[in-house]
């Protein structure tokens, strides 16, 4: 495999907190490996601004493995880079050339306010779940494995949906800042499992009801969000929310 | 319900299938200027849509879908827009939808700018002049002929066909989704018949005035 090591142009948010304006910063990142990864290029810059005695870039990470969604960096124009289904952590440097300029930004939503450089505040998707994306059951000793059956086709489309990570992507990429893929995959899931059926109307107003509340836009099917899902969530979820939500609306007893 | 996010798209869905139905009925009566014998099939078709009460009943239904249809997009694109803030600098986010997609509330614009010419030089007129108001029922294979005349009409005309070519080529399969069509071989399928109707369908309304302009019917 090519090893190189390439020299790029960085022009970053930088903004001080929720209150102050922000604006972009420029700064240059020379002798960086190809087989880092975008996160460790962005240490690479830390270390050296600490060194000099300036404020590192606040950004958000956690796993560093793909899984935790927390990477919420709009990369060139797109959540998470250039690259298909992918998080930031495991977009790589090889994905740049040599003297290339690189604009990162935070999500643009007003739901998702800047709490600082590319640190948002995504706790809105936190009160989405809160309004219905879970399942009540009785704790006690363990539930035999195979003691609900679930048709193979269901398991694994509810097994798909259940990939998303919160992430935020979809509601940087929508024209609307819609975060109807995130709530439909989180309706889809549990629709499609026996385990969801009991509060399975609530579940589908509620979350739509308390998206709309944090201020996210409507959708238009656009495809915009799947196409930059790091999970590849499908948008027929949001077919399958419609469908929920219309059943649940019309059969509800409020 | 009807007011959430999803129930505003529920809306949209609903009108639109409805006036996609008018669009076929629309296109296969205008269809009778064709029929190379002066208007006569034409202006009588005109005259049962004009006279008949069930027509003119369910002609209020389609005045509600337009009226609908258009309040409820306008809000909707607005509101939309509010929900950004801070733009972004760079943004190809929206690379992997089509542009027609992202642009249903400019092409709904100029599809209404255009409607409202139209309405203006037909629709009007023609419900004024039918039984209690004006009196005598208007000519209007006449009234084609003479609008068609002129340059600018027919250009205006074909842009507004145009602009529905798109607006539909999402609209179509976007309303099966907003009713819930998840099943992909399904969606698909409509997604091949939107978008043979987004063609067909324009380009056979952009032909009427271009027919007469060009002096193919007389």
């Amino acid at each position: 495999m090519e090893h190189n090591n390439i020299n790029l142009i960085l022009k970053v948010w930088k903004q001080k907190n929720a209150e102050s304006r922000g604006s972009f910063e420029t700064f240059e990142v020379n002798d960086i490996s190809t087989e880092m990864s975008f996160l460790e290029m962005f240490d690479v810059l830390n270390e050296r601004l600490i060194a000099e005695g300036k404020e590192p870039i606040a950004f958000d990470h956690d796993c560093r493995e793909g899984i935790c969604g927390m990477c919420s960096m709009y990369i060139n124009g797109r959540p998470h880079g250039p690259w298909h289904g992918t998080t930031t952590c495991q977009l790589h440097m090889r994905a740049f050339k040599d003297g290339d300029t690189i604009v990162v930004e935070p999500w643009r939503a007003k739901a998702f306010p800047v709490i600082k450089d590319l640190i948002v505040d995504r706790t809105a998707f936190d009160r989405i779940i809160q309004a219905g994306g879970y399942i009540s059951v009785n704790t006690g000793v363990t539930i035999d494995g195979n003691a609900i059956p679930v048709e193979k086709e269901n398991a694994d489309k509810a097994f798909a949906a259940a990939a998303c990570i919160g992430c935020g992507a979809c509601v940087a990429a929508c024209k609307n800042s819609s975060a109807l893929l995130f709530v439909s995959a989180k309706v889809a899931h549990l629709a499609l499992l026996p385990q969801g059926a009991p509060e399975r109307k609530e579940r589908a107003l509620n979350m739509v009801a308390q998206m709309d509340k944090e201020g996210f836009g409507a959708c238009t099917n656009t495809g915009a969000c799947e196409a930059v899902c790091p999970k590849e969530i499908s948008i027929e979820n949001i077919a399958r929310l419609n469908k929920e939500y219309a059943l649940a609306g019309f059969s509800s007893d409020k | 319900m009807l007011t959430s996010p999803v129930g505003k798209k529920w809306v949209m869905a609903l009108t639109g299938l409805f006036l996609i139905t008018f669009l076929m009925v629309h296109v296969g009566l205008n269809a009778c200027i064709w029929a190379d014998d002066g208007g006569i099939m034409f202006n009588a078709a005109a005259h049962f849509m004009g006279s008949m009460v069930v027509i003119r009943i369910i002609e209020i239904g389609l005045i509600l879908g337009f009226v609908i249809h258009i309040i409820q997009g306008l809000v909707l694109e607005f509101q939309n827009r509010r929900k950004r803030g801070v733009a972004y600098k760079m943004s190809l986010g929206s690379r992997g939808s089509k542009w027609y997609s992202r642009s249903m509330g400019l092409l709904g614009t100029i599809l209404l700018l255009f409607l409202i010419l139209h309405w203006v030089h037909f629709w009007i007129p023609n419900r004024s002049h039918q039984g209690w108001l004006l009196g005598e029922e208007l000519n209007l294979y006449q009234e084609m002929k003479v609008t068609f005349q002129q340059e600018w009409v027919v250009i205006v005309y074909v842009i507004g066909c145009i602009s529905l070519a798109w607006h539909l080529l999402h609209g179509f399969q976007s309303a099966f989704r907003t009713i819930g069509v998840s099943n992909k071989r399904y969606l698909a399928l409509l997604n091949a018949i939107g978008t043979g109707f987004s063609i067909i369908i324009p380009l056979a309304f952009a032909m009427m005035p271009v027919s007469f302009y060009l002096g193919w019917i007389k």
